[in-house]
Formats: C-alpha cells, structure tokens, sequence
C-alpha cells in the first residue's frame, strides 16, 4: 500500500505504524458521569466495518506525524490522507 | 457408511461404486431447537458435540458460502497446546486430548500427526521465559520438554546454531503437538454431524436477527427466515459484521493473516519449528510442501490478502532460521480474515440478548482449539453455562479488568 502522505508526497505504508481507528482521537471526558463506561467502550470495543475506515497511521520511519486516512477494508483503496494534527483543530482543539 | 479398512478393500475390489456423499444437502426447516450461524471447523464442531454429547439432534448449521470455506481450510494446521495463562492452557490441552482421538470419534481420516513443536530461544532471559512457560504447560496438564543447544541440534540439524545476531541456545518441545489436515477436519465434523441429524445448509447467509423483547427467537436468511430457540453466532473473521445485525459492539479487529506453502521437497523438517527471534513457524506437509507463515498484516481489513512487506520479513526470518531454503521457490501464498481481540484470547460467551450466544476473536490460533471450542460452545448452548475450561473467555471480562492478556500487549490488536 501507497500512503501518501500530505507534506511527504506517496510513502510506502512499510515507513508507518499502524495505530487504528481514528476514533481513538476522541478521548472521552474522565470527569462525566459515567466516565467508567466512556472509557471502557473507548479503549475496547470497535466498529470494524467493512468498507469504508478512518484510521490512524504514525509515520514512524518517517517525520513522525500522525496521519489520518480513509481506506477500504474490502480493497486497501485509500481516499483521503489527513494530517491528524488538522484534522484535531478542524475541531477545534490543539489550537 | 463408515469408512474402515475392510470397507477400502471391498470396495477396491467392486470398483468404488458404493461412496456415498459424506452429508445431506437439505433446505431448511422452519424451526430448529439450536441454529449455529457459520458452517466452519468450529460451527461444525459444535454442531456435531451438540448432537454427540449434549443430545441435542434438531440442529441447523447455516453457511454463508460453501462448508469449510473460511478460515478451518486457510491456516497453516498447527496444533500445540502451549499457552500459559490458567484461562487458557488447559482449554488448549482439552482440545489437544480431543485431536488424540479425533478420528476414532469421527471415524474420519484428519491426518492428525504428532510430529512435534519446537520453539527456539536465542538468549539466555528467552531460555528462562521458556521455562517458565514450560512448567506452567506441565502445571496444566500438558507435555513440555527445555532442550538444551546440542538437544536442539540433534533433533533439527539444518537450524543457523551460529547466526552472527540469534544465534539458537536451546529450545523448548511439546512432542504431542503437530499438524492435521484442516479440510478433513471440517469434512469429518460436518459428516459425523450429519449423521446425527444435524441439517448443515450451504449458501444460506444470515441477513438479520429476530429480536423481540431482548430475546432472539431466529434469523433472517437468503433463504428465509427461520425460527430457533437458540442462535449460535460462530463467525470468527467476520463477528463484527454478524454481530452488528444484532446491534453489538465487539471487542474485536479484523486483520488479515498470510501463509505459504514453497514447492515440494524431501523429507527436511520433522515437526513444526518456530523462530524466536522474529515471527515465523515452518513445518512440512505430506505432500513435502514447506508450510510457513508469521506475523498478521497490522492494518484492519477484510481482503483475504495480504502485502509484500510482510512476505519479505519471513524470507527474511527464513533465511536467518535454515539457511539452506535460500532457493527454495514459493509455490502459493494466501491470505484469511482473523477476528483480532482486545486481549489475544477468544470469546466463547452469551450476550446480552436473551437466546443469542456468541464465539470468536479467535486471533490467529484458532485452528488448534476447534475440538474445544466446539465442545465448549455446545455445553454453553445446551446447557445455558459456560463450560469449566471456558470460563475465562466471557464477552465482559474487559469491564472488569478480567483480561486474559497472553503476551501482556494491552488492547493493541494488531500486538497480539
């Protein structure tokens, strides 16, 4: 697989460390009510689709920024590649 | 028809006119007391202990392809029961007894051989590590034995003893372990099952649960829907996918795992031989194929196949182990789907729906627990309990911190 990476240019997926879904950006609140089960459906349980997958890569071998890619689980076809870093203050965080 | 060296004879000598087919191909009844979604080894193994050992005969295993088309005829066939944990060794070492009498039970040929499984340790901490797995197997049941370097050699004298960085210091053997032919396993679960008056229904996919009031009372298939008291979901490679039709979230990833098979060669290797110092295990089928594989991809997916950077790194560990397979040519190489777990370990559990059971995220080991798995699985289904041996394996232990965490990786699938 091809990565290719928005400040690197294509990079073999061999350079990165695969970290999974891209949901685990989403930390949940350990002050809510009900942190316990927040956090244990976070660190646990996955959607695991197949088809369409937003996930994270780290590019270990590389510039060491984390990226996130969408990528077909059916065809390894990848359709966007994000530095997680915009993707973060697109939501407003990391500002 | 049961097959018998008498029955070889008689009908070599009549032509071979009286095989009958090894099962029914039925189509479904409306209603069945148990239905087992997923017609793989460890489907058809519950199927056929259900009827065998639970008394439970009006059974259906539904199949969304053909029998034995997933994972029970993609693996590399390896039995051992070398785990460490006491959730799981002597899981592992009940299946390994069930193996060792695998075929008189089904009276179907699996060429199961117990020619052995080494492990190679290539430091002194690793040598330690080894035997403390080894008295922890011994503590559970099963055999194990720390061969010293020259031990090591006696026994595979075509290792690298002197490789520059592994070199080997010794090696740990469980001589029950081995290999079987896993498409014979499937076959000879499925047939003993059938004669039992399981219905096992090929290219019937289940679409969708019947669920009222927290109590699943059937499926939705391709060919209709049918009524069940009972639904076991065994889909081990697709669980996420099935079990969302039920509306669960499982603590699982799907990763693709490779094996090989090089071009046939002599008699080289005598049992199964793994590597220490990076991820490959070898062994030799029958036919004189080397058989090998080694570590999953690490990147979700669903495509039973794989890339080249892993093909490279077990060359490479292949090289580092036995030299002398540097030309040996790769015949073919393939790819299956694995149900990667939070922790390593499996699930064998009911959900919280009422009616509906679940086994899977059997990671890339699944193929040595099939006989207990199936049976476990069906002392679940029958008897509404987690069988002794599988009480570990629970759908919630992670709420809990119940883990059962074999390589201590925390919940990084792709680690396990």
């Amino acid at each position: 697989m091809i990565i290719n990476h928005p400040l690197l240019g294509p990079r073999d997926s061999s350079e990165f460390y695969h970290m999974g879904d891209a949901v685990l950006m989403d930390r949940p609140d350990p002050e809510a009510e009900n942190a316990a089960e927040q956090f244990h459906d976070y660190a646990y349980l996955r959607d695991n689709p197949a088809g369409e997958y937003r996930e994270l890569w780290y590019h270990e071998q590389g510039d060491r920024s984390w990226l996130v890619v969408t990528r077909d689980t059916l065809t390894h076809e990848i359709s966007s590649v994000e530095l997680a870093r915009e993707v973060a203050r697109a939501q407003g965080r990391s500002k | 028809m049961r097959f018998s060296a008498f029955k070889i004879f008689k009908e070599g000598l009549t032509g071979n006119k009286g095989w009958t087919p090894h099962w029914r191909e039925p189509e479904p009844k409306p209603s069945y007391d148990v239905i087992v979604v997923g017609g793989g080894g460890h489907g058809l193994a519950t199927a056929y202990y259900l009827a065998k050992e639970f008394g439970v005969t009006n059974v259906a295993v539904l199949e969304k392809g053909w029998l034995g088309s997933g994972n029970i005829g993609r693996n590399t066939t390896i039995i051992r029961s070398n785990y460490m944990l006491p959730e799981n060794n002597p899981f592992y070492e009940m299946a390994m007894k069930l193996w060792e009498n695998l075929e008189q039970d089904t009276n179907y040929n699996s060429m199961f051989s117990q020619r052995g499984i080494l492990n190679l340790c290539h430091s002194d901490p690793q040598r330690d590590a080894m035997a403390r797995r080894g008295n922890a197997m011994i503590l559970s049941g099963a055999d194990a034995e720390l061969l010293n370097r020259e031990q090591v050699r006696e026994l595979c004298p075509f290792l690298s003893f002197d490789n520059e960085r592994f070199p080997i210091t010794g090696g740990l053997l469980q001589r029950r372990g081995g290999t079987a032919r896993h498409d014979a396993v499937a076959w000879g679960y499925a047939r003993g099952a059938d004669m039992r008056g399981v219905d096992i229904i090929q290219n019937c996919e289940v679409t969708g649960f019947h669920i009222e009031n927290g109590v699943c009372t059937g499926v939705d298939t391709t060919k209709g829907p049918i009524k069940a008291n009972k639904v076991g979901v065994c889909v081990a490679g697709s669980s996420s996918r099935v079990m969302a039709k039920a509306g669960l979230r499982l603590p699982i990833e799907s990763h693709v795992l490779q094996a090989f098979v090089s071009e046939g060669l002599k008699p080289t290797i005598p049992g199964v031989v793994t590597f220490g110092a990076g991820h490959l295990y070898i062994s030799q089928s029958d036919k004189g194929g080397l058989v090998f594989g080694g570590d999953i991809d690490k990147y979700n997916t669903y495509a039973q196949r794989g890339n080249l950077p892993v093909i490279e790194h077990i060359a490479e560990d292949m090289r580092a182990m036995i030299p002398a397979l540097g030309r040996v040519r790769l015949l073919r190489g393939w790819g299956g789907v694995m149900d990667m777990s939070m922790d390593g370990t499996p699930f064998i559990d009911k959900t919280h729906i009422g009616g509906l059971y679940f086994n899977g995220g059997w990671c890339y080991g699944g193929f040595k627990a099939t006989p207990s798995s199936g049976w476990c699985y069906a002392h679940l289904l029958a008897k509404d309990e987690s069988h002794e041996l599988a009480k570990g394996f629970r759908l919630d232990r992670f709420i809990g911190g119940n883990m059962v965490d074999e390589k201590g990786q925390g919940p990084q699938p792709n680690l396990h």
